[in-house]
């Protein structure tokens, strides 16, 4: 029995293992987690993964891809084997969420206003005020409680050392939440008999929370607020998770067609005639919500909507221009601006990132460019990056040329190798590199989803955890 | 019916659309499935052309069969049907235009509805012309009713009855009550014809026809006596307890109809509720005699159009247009 178990011959090497956590003191559900694991035949564990790959496809949890006259309905892989997170883990990770978000918002609240942070020379000015995110209508708006980022996802990562890492932060429209809780139903229906008795937290408050946060941004004076989320409709390769939105706060899943703008509010096209609304969860990005200001060919959006919202008479999420927040370069001053406005250090560190903007940046990275990773700020998509260690000689020379002429268009960082969970592979039980996102839901105050989407790069010895290149998904297991 | 309180939420109009359009799509599965099922089973004898031209033309789908067959028969027909994309009548069209209704509607249907029509589709998409070859027939049409039947009561069991239920059975209703006059219209054309003799008209007809309708024992029991065609159309299109009757399903439409006038206070019913009027006066006020002296074909006609007609109303008035 022993010998077939799912851990049985899984080595992770020198990785930080997630699952076998080497050295770290004895934790109780995490020896029994590893002891049914251990009892677990990997052939029926790949039974109950088939069974739960037909499940998910039978329910239609499902992202489409679409080609030249077909859309295929295709699940994001599931691997069963659980990602676990212990209390004292969570603890950081939710404070440092905490943190960062506050952070974020009073950083958007700043360089919309009196942009102190500019003035005190802490973030370069034209990096904010010349960049293509910065949304003008926002100076000088003001948000209901100051939130801009109400949902906001954070990518993080943990080193070979088990150090909890932010990669980026999504402040913009972050998607995957529904993943989080429909694998928690899957791993409860497959797997229960692994999963009694470990005091998992639980992941059903997602929708309550996101209502709660949706009706206190709701214009004032509203008593009992009309929420919707408006989606681009069915055939947007997220709509399953839109529809999930939906439903788990019980509001309307509504397209821009379903919206009008009359007497400067927002009105929805219902059976018995037009009804007021009151905030919109939207799942578009800015470019479509409103032909009038954006894109005059979207057909997505509501005319008129940006002007109805920006005279306060509906609110939004997540706000207008956030993606001021959430870009490359400003990621590298993401410990500055935490400590600017909360005087704290960032609980959940960076990616060690050198700024070549600036001189001792630059000169570390360039006499380090051979295990470095090289990023240009203002390209995206793994554009014009140098990964140091897989460079030859002659590369290397190349690219010291290029950072030396415009160094303020690079950041650099050092190669990660990421933390490792056991994951089910066609040749047995594997370990594969894992990420984590979070996500915080802010309305007046911000709450943490205890998990979040635990992301695995499939492929052996990959980094990329993207659905779109093989990336899957697992449950991640928060432990009470 | 409780008088509980309605629920104060809205509803989006273009779903109340959606709902009205997935009964409708789900019902023509059924239908479609009892009209090949029953053709084929009768089709065995010298008739058998006949029968299938039958089909197509009560479905007014001769033309367009035309166009890509030669004769209509058991293969060309059932390809048609089932597996035809082109033609919008398929089941396989169906499916597809019922799964992008539930895919709209998928926030408010229950779960288990999606999850039944994503499979049902699957499976349907599925279909070879191996699978569906004359000796297989009977065995498709066999998973595509008990498809749409758990579909169907599936939708019973978990429904929550709000607005968009009244909605999703509006087009359930609609749906049977046309199918009905369509399926009568064409079967006594066929059997009253001049050229028809009582001969023709054997029990073997009457019996496909009540078959697939899914009032054979029904019939058997309210007339033991035998076959007479004005008690077969009395019974598909008046009869008060015959599922798929005009009446019986006008009359429930008129019930989801004025629970949402009154319920749900939606204005948009009046002038579907003024319509339906005079639709069930009309039905209810005559006898079938009445109708037959008249002409059978032509209140046929009439009872399509004005089906049609508050479907039309219903979507201007309260689905968006």
């Amino acid at each position: 029995m022993r010998r077939d178990g799912v851990l049985t011959d899984y080595d992770p090497g020198s990785l930080f293992c997630e699952m076998l956590r080497p050295g770290e003191a004895p934790h109780h559900a995490l020896s029994l987690l590893r002891e049914r694991l251990r009892n677990l035949p990997v052939e029926a564990l790949r039974r109950r993964a088939a069974d739960a790959e037909r499940d998910l496809l039978a329910r239609g949890i499902t992202f489409t891809v679409y080609s030249d006259a077909t859309a295929i309905d295709r699940i994001l892989p599931f691997d069963l084997i659980p990602r676990v997170i212990t209390a004292e883990e969570w603890r950081t990770l939710e404070t440092g969420v905490i943190q960062r978000v506050r952070a974020l918002n009073l950083f958007l609240y700043d360089v919309y206003h009196d942009r102190k942070i500019l003035a005190d020379g802490v973030v370069p000015r034209e990096l904010i005020l010349g960049n293509a995110a910065y949304a003008q209508m926002m100076v000088g708006f003001d948000p209901p409680h100051g939130t801009y980022v109400h949902v906001c996802g954070t990518d993080i990562i943990r080193d070979d050392t088990g150090r909890f890492l932010v990669l980026e932060d999504n402040a913009r429209t972050p998607s995957g939440v529904a993943y989080v809780v429909e694998n928690r139903h899957m791993t409860a229906r497959v797997l229960s008999d692994v999963m009694i008795g470990l005091r998992v937290r639980g992941v059903d408050e997602y929708g309550l929370r996101l209502h709660r946060a949706m009706a206190e941004i709701a214009p004032p004076g509203v008593s009992d607020p009309q929420v919707v989320v408006l989606s681009p409709g069915i055939f947007n390769s997220a709509y399953f998770e839109h529809v999930f939105l939906a439903r788990e706060m019980g509001v309307p899943l509504v397209e821009g067609r379903d919206l009008i703008v009359l007497d400067g509010s927002v009105w929805m096209r219902t059976t018995a005639g037009l009804a007021p609304v009151h905030t919109i969860y939207r799942r578009l990005n800015d470019d479509f919500l409103d032909p009038d200001v954006f894109r005059p060919d979207s057909e997505l959006g509501v005319r008129g909507l940006m002007q109805a919202w920006h005279s306060g008479r509906v609110s939004l999420a997540n706000a207008i221009g956030t993606g001021v927040a959430d870009d490359k370069a400003v990621y590298a001053y993401m410990p500055r601006i935490i400590r600017y406005y909360l005087g704290e250090d960032a609980i959940l560190p960076n990616v060690d990132t050198r700024i070549c903007a600036e001189p001792e940046g630059l000169a570390y990275t360039l006499a380090h460019l051979h295990e470095l990773v090289v990023k240009p700020v203002a390209e995206s998509g793994g554009y014009g990056l140098l990964i140091g260690p897989h460079a030859t000689k002659a590369e290397l020379e190349e690219f010291r040329g290029r950072l030396i002429a415009d160094p303020a268009n690079y950041i650099s960082q050092p190669m990660i190798r990421l933390s490792v969970s056991p994951t089910l592979c066609d040749t047995g039980v594997q370990a594969r590199h894992i990420d984590l996102r979070p996500f915080a839901v802010t309305g007046r105050d911000t709450w943490v989803l205890p998990g979040g989407l635990t992301r695995v790069a499939l492929r052996p010895g990959s980094l990329v955890v993207n659905s779109s290149q093989g990336g899957g998904s697992k449950d991640t297991w928060v432990l009470a | 019916m409780s008088e509980a309180v309605a629920s104060s939420k809205h509803l989006i109009a273009r779903h109340a659309g959606s709902a009205l359009w997935l009964a409708r799509y789900m019902e023509r599965i059924e239908n479609l499935a009892r009209l090949l099922d029953v053709t084929k089973t009768f089709a065995g004898d010298a008739e058998a052309g006949r029968n299938w031209l039958s089909l197509l033309r009560i479905n007014g789908d001769e033309a367009a069969f035309f166009e890509k067959h030669a004769a209509p028969e058991a293969t060309s027909v059932a390809h048609f049907y089932l597996l035809d994309t082109d033609n919008p009548t398929s089941v396989l069209s169906s499916i597809r235009n019922a799964k992008d209704n539930a895919r709209t509607l998928r926030a408010l249907i229950s779960t288990e509805m999606w999850l039944q029509i994503n499979v049902f589709h699957a499976r349907i998409s599925e279909l070879t012309a191996i699978n569906i070859a004359p000796e297989e027939l009977s065995d498709v049409c066999e998973m595509l009713k008990e498809g749409v039947q758990s579909h169907t009561g599936i939708t019973e069991g978990t429904f929550y009855r709000d607005q968009c239920w009244h909605f999703y059975m509006l087009g359930r209703h609609l749906e049977r009550a046309d199918q009905i006059t369509r399926l009568v219209d064409t079967k006594f054309n066929a059997m009253l014809s001049p050229a028809a003799t009582d001969a023709a008209i054997d029990a073997g007809q009457w019996n496909e026809l009540l078959r697939a309708a899914a009032g054979y024992h029904a019939y058997r029991r309210e007339y033991p006596h035998g076959y007479v065609p004005r008690e077969v159309a009395g019974f598909l299109l008046l009869h008060g307890g015959f599922p798929r009757s005009a009446r019986l399903n006008l009359t429930q439409a008129d019930w989801h109809l004025m629970q949402l006038r009154g319920r749900y206070n939606l204005r948009g019913c009046a002038p579907v509720l003024e319509r339906l009027d005079h639709l069930q006066t009309m039905l209810n006020s005559q006898t079938v005699d009445d109708i037959l002296s008249r002409g059978l074909s032509p209140f046929l006609d009439w009872v399509q159009s004005e089906v049609a007609g508050l479907h039309g109303d219903i979507m201007t008035n309260l689905c968006g247009g």
